[in-house]
């Protein structure tokens, strides 16, 4: 009998789809502001630091994602304030930060034998081993980016187009860059599921760059990245399933696939 | 001229990773009134205006500004080729609330950049930037306006025209100016009070009353005559390399102050 079987594959896909495209719709728009203002490494920096956030989440018995988007909003805060001096605001300084937490991470994840890692999940996603709370979790985040991210549209608009231009003209610009980079770890935490530590700057980067092609204006653009976002999970999961590939690189092949085919548009 | 200060800054000294960028140095930008910075490369006239604009706080000394509306034109402005924006969006993300159009398309015809209103911002040349920039600064409707180079990459006759503009809007409309300029010749008919800095103040003054002959002045107008003017002063002092005060030999060391004229 496959009725078994087909009903539990629907739920599978059903849960899959339900996260990837949660994540889609908010990873675009902000994937925009990550592109506009160059903070794909920040991106990475903060990504890699939530695989403590995971260790931390498994030690304190909460749900690993909780931990993560903890860990990744203390250290988009930080990283915050570490901006603000400019002497230490280089690309080195992320890097460090990077590889240091990914690093320790790892280690700390070996001290934690008696708990089942699923490692590979976590470095590259696991879709399809999303439960319906993950999914609840991610949509419920989406939901408050996006609320952030259109209540404050104007002045990071502003602000990636001159920040003291932004500052004269009475933008607060300060309290723009606490809510971006707090936006950038609430959606690196969504990512972590659907696509892993490794991949989650692909999600943020990768539409918005397939999307510039074909857009006039910021908001078509971010509009357009969700679109490309979502038909990478879309076609991802697709892929995944009909070929047995890994869910989380797959959709990142289908984002760049996309990328790929925009390039060939005329500009 | 009276009026308050729409900017005084007073005694302001401020270091950027251990070097003294400005050193004790005053300004005074009323209403109405066109005050030019120049000086060499690296002497703090863009950090000068930035502390003006209390965009950098300094050291010492203290900044007096008013509430009056600022238009900034800053000296380089990249837009990211990544950000899809047309130059009308750009123009009115100046104003709080909407714009009509027609304004938009006024503010840009001032300043000789009428046709761009559709294009985007990444596709204009240094000079429409420039002239968009300007456009945007005044769109604000500014009690004072902050320009750092503002016509860097205009043409020659485009130069003359916006420099037209700004005295226009001195005079015409009491708007206060503060600008930095390398075109000492061009903008001289337009300015009341030059202010030369090298991190400190070498001098300050009026620059019709250093070199221009009233006859001259009567037979080919102030703006020609200007335009040929030389701002010259007379240095009790050298500068070294890193722009800092060498007193000469057998002058007396030199001591800035209010009173400060150099010549």
């Amino acid at each position: 009998m496959f009725t078994d079987r087909d009903a539990a594959m629907d739920e599978f896909l059903l849960r899959a789809l339900l996260a990837g495209l949660g994540l889609a719709v908010v990873a675009g728009p902000l994937g925009c502001f990550v592109a506009w203002r160059r903070m794909a490494y920040f991106g990475d920096a903060l990504s890699h630091t939530a695989l403590l956030g995971i260790v931390a989440g498994l030690l304190l018995g909460a749900a690993p994602l909780i931990g993560v988007a903890a860990v990744c909003i203390a250290a988009a805060l930080i990283l915050a304030g570490l901006q603000r001096d400019k002497a230490l605001a280089s690309d080195s300084i992320l890097g460090i930060i990077s590889h240091g937490s990914l690093a320790l991470g790892l280690v700390l994840l070996s001290f934690l034998e008696q708990v089942r890692v699923d490692l590979m999940g976590w470095l590259f996603g696991d879709i399809l081993a999303v439960t319906y709370q993950d999914a609840a979790l991610i949509w419920a985040g989406a939901a408050v980016v996006l609320t952030l991210l259109a209540l404050h549209w104007r002045t990071l608009l502003a602000m990636v187009v001159d920040e003291d231009l932004a500052r004269v003209e009475g933008y607060p610009v300060e309290r723009g860059r606490v809510v971006l980079m707090l936006l950038v770890a609430l959606t690196v935490a969504a990512a972590m599921k659907v696509v892993g530590v490794m991949l989650v700057t692909a999600m943020l980067v990768i539409p918005a760059a397939a999307a510039r092609r074909v857009s006039r204006t910021p908001e078509q653009m971010a509009l357009a990245a969700a679109a490309a976002g979502a038909l990478a999970v879309v076609s991802g999961l697709g892929l995944s399933w009909r070929y047995d590939t890994p869910s989380g690189p797959s959709i990142v092949v289908m984002a760049v696939a996309l990328f790929i085919v925009s390039r060939t548009q005329r500009g | 001229m009276t009026g308050t200060a729409l900017v005084r800054c007073s005694g302001v000294s401020l270091a950027m990773g251990g070097h003294r960028v400005l050193d004790r140095v005053d300004l005074l930008v009323e209403p109405g009134r066109i005050v030019t910075v120049v000086g060499p490369n690296g002497a703090g006239k863009s950090t000068l205006l930035k502390v003006a604009l209390g965009l950098l706080t300094p050291d010492s000394g203290s900044v007096e500004r008013s509430s009056a509306v600022v238009g900034y034109v800053p000296q380089k402005l990249t837009v990211e080729r990544l950000l899809p924006l047309s130059v009308r969006r750009f123009l009115a993300m100046a104003v709080m609330g909407r714009v009509e159009i027609g304004r938009l398309e006024q503010a840009l015809a001032r300043v000789g950049a009428g046709h761009v209103l559709r294009r985007q911002v990444a596709d204009l040349s240094g000079g429409e930037l420039q002239r968009v920039l300007l456009a945007r600064a005044l769109l604000r409707q500014p009690g004072l306006l902050v320009l750092d180079e503002p016509v860097g990459g205009v043409d020659m006759t485009g130069q003359a025209e916006l420099y037209d503009l700004i005295a226009a809007l001195a005079r015409q409309d009491g708007v206060g100016v503060l600008m930095v300029s390398h075109d000492l010749h061009v903008v001289m008919a337009a300015t009341d009070e030059v202010v030369c800095l090298n991190r400190h103040v070498c001098c300050a003054g009026h620059p019709e009353t250093v070199s221009v002959h009233p006859e001259y002045l009567a037979l080919f107008g102030p703006r020609v005559a200007g335009s040929l003017a030389i701002y010259t002063h007379a240095h009790d002092h050298g500068h070294l390399a890193d722009g800092s005060v060498l007193p000469l030999a057998g002058a007396e060391p030199h001591v800035h102050g209010p009173g400060c004229r150099h010549g």
